[in-house]
């Protein structure tokens, strides 16, 4: 490879604002024209900033992600480039190889889009609908509890337990998330409730 | 960890012992980088591999995974030989000088009190001496054969480096220079910190792992001060968080517990929770544990918690056993005892030990849900990917609902990073598809709960229909709602209790801190120790003014650490007994004669004279315990035991095999290897190019390690006829896996007790779905057992065998 051409070519196009106004203060403005149009354009130039942290390990490191469209404005907004934030304390901007893919993650193609269902010893997922989803899971949920609850023990003593079904959290959502579950699942009586802590 | 990763710069010495911080936490361990840059600070790396962090140490000793307290006590035991121990510190802030319960002994690798048929102890003589006047009785001169220095240093003394090299493999020399290396760290103005991880955590006796190098720690001087600490890198981003709100079956949010059955009511469950100091003047801040109780019970049911009713006591369930954690479930589940089953953003088919028993398990539930933003081995547990998951489809009948959620970028909120900060992030991102929020998700299905509860009737549904929910969008309260409601408001008017006519905080106004939390019903909190973070001030953890005054590293108004924007936990103990710094380089809070003040938030009350109350407020004693009394329940002092599947017998008490407390089920029991069948030593980490399951979802991780291996050493790739890159199969007792063999010199073989021990690395990263190519994890292999304390499952030491293979049939 042409080392010094592709070097020149990566000057020119860095500093085409002073450069370009020199060529055409030099009498090439169709130089000009030419080499802007060959450049380009700064990829996040127009976009949304975000400030977020990253989701994987512990270290939480600062992020910024860019999108196309303004979420607080009700707009569509397509997530376009994740970098490391360099005001953050913690990793000044540096993100691991994880956290530097994490784009990738957004818009993996195994993300999940709608909800599905599995009938028993069936050997595919079908699509159903959030209503259709959620109704089921209530009547499951209350089926079980009205069959299995454990109002007292032996001694009378009220214990209000339920112990046939169980809750694993996920220790990548929110607080705001955790608390949520928790308030939801605690009022059941589920007592087989835990998250990654324990592993 | 009780300190920062911004905090680690300020270190002399990095101890990387149970974890391997450069691949598994890259960007936090830049801090150790920089101490070392800027500082000239030493790196120790003890470790069965030569890991990324080792690469980069000073020194490097390598360990037989599974024996780190006999390391540990080891350099314990060595420091008190060649005193080296911060003895002002130690005897001002730690409880060596308290004497024991007459009739306390340890002798074989067992202390007072063992009942092999309960596996368990009645602890009952692991407490203090108490004197007439209702205290714990102390002798400052250390004099007494009963006080805890004499029993620490008996029960250390046979770790010597002789014992240390025939338990761990570790050779003499090797033990001796680490040693030498931690013992300097005695001086009040050198520090060590401490980074583990789940290299000590993931052990049949990871509590008491930890609790060695935090007795080590505290010898040395080395809590509460800058550049110490007991650091635990944890493995989520919010993993902290969700054991802070107590999203774990014996847990209420702040660490409060959950009711067990003796405890029939209110008065009886705070009848031993009174918390009363068991020394004179000392703060024991959790007497204050009704306050944080009854809040929370009028966050969880407002009106309904009443004087009356004893705060809605009886809406919390009972245990009748010590916890529904996630083996009990799986167990109970194999056995047919449960119907339905939810894993929120949770992969138990590659995340739980012996994969056999979870698809079993799985395959019994009636049903089951998943929620989740990617796909999940999990959710698919039914379906056959030939020799990676062998099922008969047809056979299980389960019914699956598979929920899409968002992610990270698609939702506003806190994670709490490990050094406890609640770190609010904003979406960004339009949510894919049908995807929605978790508290969407979850909002929905208690509305729909209710719904039907108020319809037809049921078993007690109060504490549903009568839980909080005065949202102003019902189905999907916002973050900040939730957030507000975690800080805690107040439920009443408060009145100053010295004076009533003057109001402390209107009814409905966010409480400053928990410092204002009532047991009288007034006030409402969801989680005391977060309490604080969104007060009438605002988002507090909102907050990104990133200075940091004089370089301490304690930013201090960057976000919110709990508790109350502290940053360095026990930070009184920076500070000697007239509440100077100990080193003034490392100043965190000092005593002007009047107040502690200082960079930091005082872990202590602001007018606590520093001779009278001891910095370690949460303790009823007022200072550290080197002696744990009956709070953990494998003894009040480390013992070395090996792993329920070891390479060879435990040499100092050889009768006993793995941790002789930890609960094991009867089925499980035939499943466990001995080294005759299985030979090698296996363990399981990560890598810096994955997270878990989920990055083999993304194609550049996917990418950078495309596929499954295991690393083996030169030697015993050369007694089995292994070539490197060749294909493997790994089996333990409970599966197997097929793996390219990586034959590296970053392993060695170890010699222990006198036998050559050969480790296998097993990573964890693969599955069958994503964009990687299909594998499997150690979770394949490893035994069904967990820590003593709280039952972690022991995936970092257990048995294999190993073999040239022939590539997996694709499917």
């Amino acid at each position: 490879m042409n080392m010094e051409l592709s070097r020149r070519g990566f000057l020119k196009a860095a500093g085409v604002g002073v450069a370009g106004s020199t060529l055409g203060a030099f009498g090439f403005p169709e130089l000009e024209a030419a080499e802007a149009a060959a450049i380009r354009p700064f990829k996040l130039t127009n976009t949304m900033e975000t400030r977020n942290t990253c989701p994987y390990c512990s270290v939480a490191c600062g992020i910024i992600m860019y999108s196309k469209g303004d979420l607080r404005k009700g707009e569509t907004a397509e997530i376009v480039h994740i970098e490391g934030d360099a005001d953050h304390p913690t990793n000044r901007g540096t993100l691991c190889p994880k956290g530097a893919a994490l784009k990738d993650f957004v818009k993996a193609e195994t993300r999940l889009k709608t909800p599905m269902m599995r009938k028993p010893g069936s050997d595919k997922f079908e699509r159903v609908s959030w209503e259709q989803a959620l109704d089921r899971i209530a009547r499951l949920m209350k089926d079980d509890r009205d069959a299995n609850f454990i109002a007292t023990n032996q001694a009378g003593v009220p214990v209000n337990r339920w112990t046939t079904v169980g809750f694993l959290a996920a220790s990548a959502t929110t607080n705001e998330t955790a608390y949520l579950t928790y308030k939801v699942v605690r009022s059941t009586g589920i007592v087989a409730f835990d998250n990654q802590a324990r592993v | 960890m009780t300190n920062s990763w911004t905090d680690i710069r300020n270190t002399d010495l990095v101890v990387i012992m149970g974890g391997n911080a450069a691949e598994a936490h890259p960007c936090g361990f830049k801090w150790v980088t920089e101490a070392k840059a800027n500082r000239g600070a030493k790196l120790i790396v003890v470790d069965p591999r030569f890991t990324r962090s080792a690469s980069v140490s000073d020194f490097y000793a390598p360990i037989r995974q599974g024996t780190d307290i006999a390391f540990l006590l080891g350099l314990i035991n060595y420091c008190i030989l060649n005193d080296k121990i911060q003895w002002q510190y130690v005897k001002a802030f730690t409880n060596v000088a308290y004497i024991v319960k007459e009739g306390f002994a340890y002798n074989d690798g067992l202390f007072t009190g063992y009942d092999e048929s309960k596996r368990d102890y009645d602890r009952s003589t692991w407490e203090y001496e108490i004197g007439p006047d209702g205290f714990a009785v102390v002798d400052d001169t250390l004099q007494n054969p009963r006080c805890v220095w004499n029993l620490l240093k008996a029960h250390v003394a046979t770790y010597t480096p002789e014992m240390v090299e025939r338990i761990c493999g570790t050779p003499k020399d090797k033990f001796l220079k680490v040693a030498e290396m931690v013992s300097e760290c005695s001086s009040p103005t050198k520090t060590m910190t401490s980074m583990y991880a789940l290299g000590w955590t993931q052990h049949s006796k990871g509590s008491q792992n930890i609790r060695a190098m935090a007795m080590l720690q505290l010898l040395l001087g080395n809590i509460g001060v800058r550049g110490g600490g007991m650091n635990a890198l944890r493995g989520h981003s919010n993993i902290q968080g969700l054991t802070d709100i107590g999203l774990m079956s014996n847990l209420l949010p702040g660490y409060l517990n959950i009711p067990v059955e003796r405890e029939a009511d209110f008065t009886t469950y705070m009848s031993s929770r009174a918390f009363k100091p068991l020394r004179p003047n000392q703060t024991s801040y959790w007497q204050n544990y009704k306050k944080f109780f009854v809040s929370f019970q009028k966050a969880m049911w407002g009106d309904a918690a009443t004087v009356q009713n004893d705060f809605a006591y009886q809406y919390l369930p009972k245990l009748d056993v010590p916890a529904y954690d996630v083996l009990r479930t799986f167990e109970m589940m194999h056995q047919g005892k449960v119907n339905g089953y939810f894993c929120q953003g949770f992969n138990p088919l590659l995340a739980f030990p012996n994969r056999q028993k979870i698809t079993e398990s799985l395959s019994k539930l009636k049903w089951l849900v998943t929620m989740d933003p990617l796909e999940t081995e999990t959710a698919r547990f039914w379906e056959n990917h030939g020799e990676y998951n062998n099922v008969n489809t047809a056979s299980i009948q389960t019914e699956v609902i598979q929920l899409p959620t968002t992610c990270f970028a698609e939702e506003d909120g806190a994670l709490v990073n490990s050094g406890r900060w609640l770190q609010w992030h904003w979406a960004g991102g339009t949510p894919p598809g049908e995807a929605k929020h978790d508290t969407w998700i979850m909002a929905q299905i208690h509305l729909r709960l209710r719904a039907l509860y108020e319809k037809e009737g049921g078993p007690f549904p109060d504490p549903m229909l009568n839980l909080t929910w005065n949202y102003k969008d019902r189905n999907e309260p916002s973050a900040e709602e939730l957030a507000r409601e975690l800080n805690g408001y107040a439920v009443e008017t408060l009145y100053d209790p010295a004076d009533a006519t003057k109001v402390v905080l209107e009814k409905g106004k966010q409480v400053v801190n928990f410092s204002v939390l009532r047991d009288d019903g007034t006030t409402a909190c969801g989680c005391w120790i977060f309490s604080g973070c969104f007060n009438e001030a605002g988002n507090n953890m909102a907050r990104r003014d990133n200075s940091d005054p004089d370089d301490t590293g304690a930013y201090p108004n960057w976000t919110f650490s709990w508790p109350l924007n502290r940053r360095i936990l026990y930070n009184r103990a920076s500070a000697d007994l007239q509440g100077n710094p100990w080193d003034p380089s490392r100043k965190l809070i000092a005593w002007d004669g009047t107040k502690w003040a200082g960079y930091d938030v005082p872990d202590i009350a602001p007018n606590a004279k520093p001779d009278t109350v001891g910095p370690f407020i949460m303790n009823q004693e007022g200072v550290s315990r080197l002696f744990a009394r009956g709070l953990m329940r494998d003894g009040p002092f480390p013992v070395h035991y090996e792993p329920f599947e070891a390479p060879i017998a435990n040499v100092i008490a050889p009768k006993i095999r793995g941790n002789p407390v930890a609960r094991i089920f009867q089925s499980d029991v035939a499943q466990f290897a001995t080294s005759d069948e299985f030979p090698y030593a296996a363990t399981s980490y990560r890598l810096t190019e994955h997270f878990h399951y989920w990055t083999k979802h993304n194609r550049v991780n996917a990418t950078l390690q495309p596929e499954f291996f295991v690393e083996i050493s030169e030697q015993l790739a050369a007694e089995k006829g292994i070539a490197h890159g060749g294909w493997v199969r790994v089996w333990s007792k409970r599966g197997e896996v097929k793996a390219k063999a990586v034959v590296t010199k970053r392993i060695k073989p170890l010699m222990c007790d006198g036998k050559p021990v050969h480790v296998v690395g097993i990573p964890l990263h693969w599955g069958f779905t994503g964009a990687a190519r299909k594998g499997w994890g150690p979770n394949s292999l490893t035994p069904f057992v967990g820590d003593a304390n709280i039952e972690t499952p022991e995936y970092k030491a257990f048995l294999v065998n190993i073999e040239p293979t022939t590539a997996p049939v694709a499917v």
